[in-house]
This record gives C-alpha cells, structure tokens and sequence, in this order.
C-alpha cells in the first residue's frame, strides 16, 4: 500500500496509506488533511485539491499537461507555481510509494 | 414551502413541449422546485420552444450540468452571443439593449487575465486578514436588533452585513453604501418585479453607478496600487484600459456577485433552521458544524438559481441534440437537488456528509471567485447569532423576489429571543 505524505503550509506532517488506483486527492479528503477541500468530487472541476508537489517527486508525478483543464484551472489557484498540481489529476500507484505534497494555506 | 398536492398533479398535467420553468411567477409563489421533479425524471435535457425569453434549453440534472460547466470551449459565455443569463439584452427594447461585458460574460483567455486581476482578493490568506473586520462588524449590527420584537432580517442583517462587506472590498465611502444595494437589485431588476418603473429608469441608474465609481476610478489610479477591488483593476493591465461598457460590466458583476448571492443565502440560513428546528438542536450542541451548516445552506438555497450558455456548435446533452446558436440554461437549483447525485436532496441537513458537493458555486472555469468569502460570511453569521440569541423565529411568510435568476426574499419577519 504506497504512503503519502502531505506536509501543511505551517510544516505539519501526515503520513497517510491509500491503495494504488485512488487519487492523492482521495487520500486527503479520506484523511481529512487541512487545506483540502475537493469540493467537485474529484472530476478537475473546482481546482480545491491544490498542491505543491516535492521537488524531488515533480519528474515521478510530472506537471500539468499545457492547456489541459487541470492547467486551466490551476492558474486561478492562490499562488500557483510550477510544481502545483491538483491532487484529483495525481493517480497514486506503487512508484508514487513515499510521495510527499505540500498542502497551501487554503482553497479558493 | 411546501407545495399543495392539486399543485403537483397540474404540473404533471402539463404537456412536455409547453413546459416552461422560466416563469418568474413561479418562483415568486416558491413553487419552482416540483416542476424540477418532473424534468429530471421525464426530461432531463428539455427545449422549451417558447417562453417570455425565447427558446431555450434547460439542464436539470447535477451531472450533465457539470458536462456543460467543463466543455466552455462549445458552451460560451460571451456576453456578445447573450452572456450568462436567460434574458438576452435585447429584451429590454431599443435603447436599453446595449451590452455589458463583463468578465463572466467572456470566454477564455481574455476571462482569464481579468479574472486574475482581482483574485488575490480571496485569497484563503487576504481572507484571513478580513476576517475580524467582517466579524466585529456583524458583532454590531446584531448587537443593535431588538430582542422579542418583530423586524425584517433581510433589511436589518442580510443586507446590511453584505452591504458592509461589498464596501470592505471596494473601499467605497461608508455613508453611501446603500447605493451598492440599490445598484444590485437594479442590476438584476425587471419593470415586472417592480424594482425599477422602466428598462430606461434601469439604464439611467446604472450609469449613475458608472459615474459614481468612475470618480473613485480616477482618485485611486493616481494613487499607490492598494488591495481594494477598484485600485486592483486600476492598476493591472488586463482591466486598466476596459472601456466604459466594460468598466461599468466588471462593476456589475462584482457588486451582484457580492451582495445578491450571500444576502439571500443569509436568509435563507436564517428560515431553513427555523423549519428544521431539529437540525437547529443538532448546531446548538454542536457548533463545529457551522462550516458544514454554511455549505448545506448555500446547496439549500441555491442563491443564483441558473447560468445561460450558447452553445458555438451542436454537440450532444444527455441524449439530445442541442444546435449551434441555442440557448441552454443550466438549472443549479435543480442540479442541487438531484437525488442520483445528493442523497436526501429534499432534507436540511447540518451535518450533511460532502456538502460542499453542490452546484451553487458553479464549476469550471467560471467557478464562484467569492465562494470562501461567501462561506466565511455565513460562518460568522452563524456563530455570532449563536452566542447572542437561543432562536431566531419567523414569524411570518416570507416574500419571495420576482426572478429566475436571483431566487432570494424581499423580506423575512422574524423574532430575536435571547
């Protein structure tokens, strides 16, 4: 069962186990992990399962696909970077074992 | 509200190709919602080939009003093809149907940079700073309402608590913000739902409001770039230029985004716990519900009750052919109560399990900019009530507004106990 773990804007840590097939965003809303919210179910509708991926885990889960809806929406995401991603659009296998997210402040 | 059973089979007895929710009366009497019932299960993706609006297409169920919601690229909002509501401009007669964009009103890209422009207002972190403010400020006005004496709450409170805040965010003079309000339900106003005597009277109050905001415009541009709405747009390149159409459009859309939209949810909150005084028990023992409670309430009232696309191509709905150039409403009100989809649609529930899975913020692209805000405003709302009152009656029917788009009150006459 690979583990991820979502570190908060404050620095604290969730060390979560989720089954390969779900979504990072799953995991969260399963974990009740502060700062998301996924209000859209998980369909890349609502941009609320905003997070900033590790460095070292930005090649294993890779970027936003340009001019995808995921890209589209994260651009009016509070503080957008090049390594954030939507967790619904981060689909966890085995290779993402040990994946760590950083979570924002918040959702908007 | 409960509908009358005479009602329900009158509605059924309406053949389908004359079935018309567009009718503002309906919503006035709050008899809207089983004539939802019937589409969703007879109908679902439903042309209604004549109505006071002309033709159009009605989008009931959650999940294809999520399809239409994503696929902005066919389903367009731009204001030029007749924008984001059911009435098209040139319903209000020659004179008067001149366009307002507006950046809900447009379509990506150039929706996107405007939008950019004034998102940083709601930021989880600038809504932090508001906060207190927003807090103290409700903390006053409840504190001046009379205790076991009748009033009306939207005046007292709904109003003037989002009043307040559209001021907050504009930084516009105190002593005149009452004309936020009055340009708001102008703006969404019709000659039939007696809010303006004429589409002309309408017009001129309008550009009355574009005058008044083009002198707050003009002072600030001159000024140091600060975090008040106006200033944002004054200073950023995506809004710094708009001509006047679209300056006073942007307005609009971010005086009724702030002000119809949390006014009735606010009331809204205020009746259904009245009508569920056991779920208002539940709050009572329980005030860590009241994010959840905030989120239920904005499903139950569904305070925008549709968004209008046009569809750029003919594309396929749930079965049915929609053409190039049609109009197709989606129904959020009825989305938000589609029981494949919300368990229990028809119950107010305060600890209701994924209640932020409705459709009143909209989805996609055009996603509500002001939701947390929104959210924030009904939490305090809740949570100040709470420590000052044991119940909120009502004591009297409440009066409902005249619009298929704006589904709010007029007036709800209630009693503080304390």
């Amino acid at each position: 069962m690979p583990s991820i773990t979502f570190i908060e804007h404050d620095g604290t840590k969730h060390v979560v186990e989720i089954d390969a097939g779900t979504t990072a965003r799953d995991a969260a809303i399963d974990n009740d992990i502060p700062g998301i919210d996924g209000d859209c179910g998980g369909n890349c509708a609502c941009a609320t399962c905003h997070v900033f991926v590790a460095d070292e885990w930005i090649d294993a889960t890779g970027k936003a696909e340009p001019e995808s809806n995921e890209a589209e929406l994260l651009q009016f995401a509070d503080d957008y970077k090049d390594n954030s991603r939507l967790a619904c659009q981060i689909p966890v296998t085995d290779d993402l074992d040990g994946l760590v997210l950083h979570t924002p402040m918040g959702q908007h | 509200m409960a509908t009358k059973l005479a009602d329900i089979e009158d509605i059924y007895a309406i053949p389908l190709d004359k079935f018309n929710v567009a009718q503002p009366e309906l919503w006035e009497a709050g008899v809207i919602e089983p004539y939802f019932d019937r589409l969703r299960k007879e109908a679902p993706v439903h042309y209604c080939a004549e109505s006071q609006y002309g033709p159009y297409w009605s989008i009931t169920k959650y999940n294809d009003i999520m399809e239409v919601e994503m696929n902005h690229k066919v389903f367009s909002s731009e204001s030029s093809l007749g924008g984001i509501t059911i009435d098209d401009p040139d319903s209000r007669g020659e004179g008067n149907d001149m366009e307002y964009p507006m950046f809900i009103a447009m379509d990506p890209p150039k929706h996107d940079a405007q939008r950019k422009t004034i998102s940083p207002m709601f930021a989880p972190s600038h809504l932090a700073l508001l906060a207190d403010n927003i807090r103290a400020r409700a903390g006053e006005i409840f504190d001046e309402l009379p205790i076991g004496e009748e009033f009306d709450f939207v005046d007292r409170v709904s109003i003037e608590l989002t009043t307040q805040m559209l001021a907050i965010l504009f930084d516009f003079p105190w002593e005149d913000r009452r004309k936020l309000t009055r340009w708001s339900d102008v703006a969404t106003g019709t000659p039939e739902s007696g809010i303006v005597e004429s589409w002309d009277q309408r017009t001129e109050e309008l550009f009355e409001c574009a005058e008044y905001f083009k002198k707050l415009w003009d002072e600030r541009i001159n000024e140091e770039p600060r975090k008040d709405l106006i200033s944002m747009m004054a200073h950023a390149d995506a809004t710094k230029d708009m001509p006047y159409m679209e300056f006073l459009g942007n307005l609009i859309l971010l005086i009724v985004g702030g002000n119809d939209t949390t006014r009735n949810s606010i009331t809204g909150g205020v009746l259904a716990l009245h009508e569920h005084p056991e779920e208002f028990a539940k709050l009572v023992a329980d005030p860590s519900l009241i994010p959840n409670l905030a989120s239920e309430i904005i499903r139950w009232q569904t305070p925008l009750a549709h968004m209008r696309r046009t569809a750029l191509e003919d594309v396929e709905v749930g079965g049915k052919l929609i053409k190039a150039g049609d109009k197709v409403v989606m129904w959020y009100l009825s989305g938000n109560r589609d029981e494949e989809v919300i368990e229990d649609p028809y119950e107010f529930k305060v600890d209701r399990k994924g209640a932020r899975r409705h459709l009143a913020f909209g989805f996609g692209v055009h996603r509500c900019v002001g939701n947390r805000l929104a959210e924030m405003q009904l939490q305090i709302v809740w949570e100040e009530i709470l420590k000052r009152f044991s119940r909120v009656e009502v004591v009297g029917k409440p009066e409902l507004i005249y619009s298929t788009f704006v589904r709010g009150f007029k007036t709800l006459p209630v009693i503080l106990h304390k």
